[in-house]
């Protein structure tokens, strides 16, 4: 089975949840088991949403992730970075430094497409500017998603 | 990233951005160290865009500390272990 990471950002903006347990979905319909990291509060959102973890089955402190991943005592096959302030940026470009996982840049927000500018390495960036509706975000993911369904 | 908000720490920039971060210590210190983003220092691993600037001010480092939700923060501390690292370009 192959895996997948999840590295929230701040759970200011709706869109971040709802993406997140739709990918994590569809994710685990392919058989590809998720890990999401976090803030205390975007991780509180997701157990709250997914109480019996149907979505997400693992969760893991922001600050071990990247703990484990500059140590390499942990790797992921794809990481998903959702980017809506210049912070996610940084962690964009330090997952991109310390993991070998397949990148993809999730960048949503008023500024999606300013902070969307700002990746310069390689990374597939799924970007729509939107911070309360995920519809739109969500039909980007499947356009590059590739589903089995 | 627990330890660092122990320690006693001055806040240079706030609700900053990397790149502010990078010009400012460009600009203010004479003495700087480039490393990538995951060096880890005090006990943390930092995070940035490369490349990430440290500087050196006496026996003071001076580094970008990002928090998802607040951006990010330029700080000085003082860490005589860290700069004698930095000089000798250890990766800890």
């Amino acid at each position: 089975m192959s895996n997948a990471l999840f590295l929230l950002g701040c759970p200011e903006s709706p869109v971040q949840t709802a993406i997140a347990l739709y990918l994590a979905n569809k994710l685990k319909r392919d058989s590809i088991d998720v890990t999401v990291a976090g803030t205390r509060s975007a991780i509180a959102l997701l157990k709250v949403s997914d109480p019996e973890g149907n979505y997400v089955s693992k969760t893991v402190d922001l600050d071990s992730c990247i703990e484990n991943l500059a140590e390499k005592k942990a790797d992921f096959d794809l990481c998903f970075v959702f980017v809506r302030n210049d912070a996610g940026i940084s962690y964009l470009s330090t997952l991109s430094s310390i993991s070998d996982a397949k990148l993809f840049a999730i960048v949503f927000g008023s500024d999606a497409d300013a902070f969307a500018s700002m990746i310069d390495f390689e990374c597939e960036k799924i970007v729509y500017k939107t911070g309360h509706n995920p519809v739109p975000l969500k039909k980007r993911i499947d356009q590059v998603m590739a589903w089995d369904a | 990233m627990g330890c660092i908000e122990q320690m006693k720490y001055e806040v240079i920039l706030k609700n900053t951005s990397f790149k502010e971060c990078r010009e400012y210590v460009k600009k203010n210190f004479k003495e700087f160290y480039q490393v990538k983003p995951g060096y880890r220092m005090f006990d943390v691993y930092l995070i940035g865009v490369p490349p990430v600037l440290i500087g050196v001010d006496g026996d003071d480092v001076i580094f970008p500390y990002t928090k998802p939700c607040y951006g990010t923060f330029l700080l000085r501390i003082r860490g005589e272990a860290e700069i004698e690292s930095l000089r000798k370009g250890e990766v800890l």
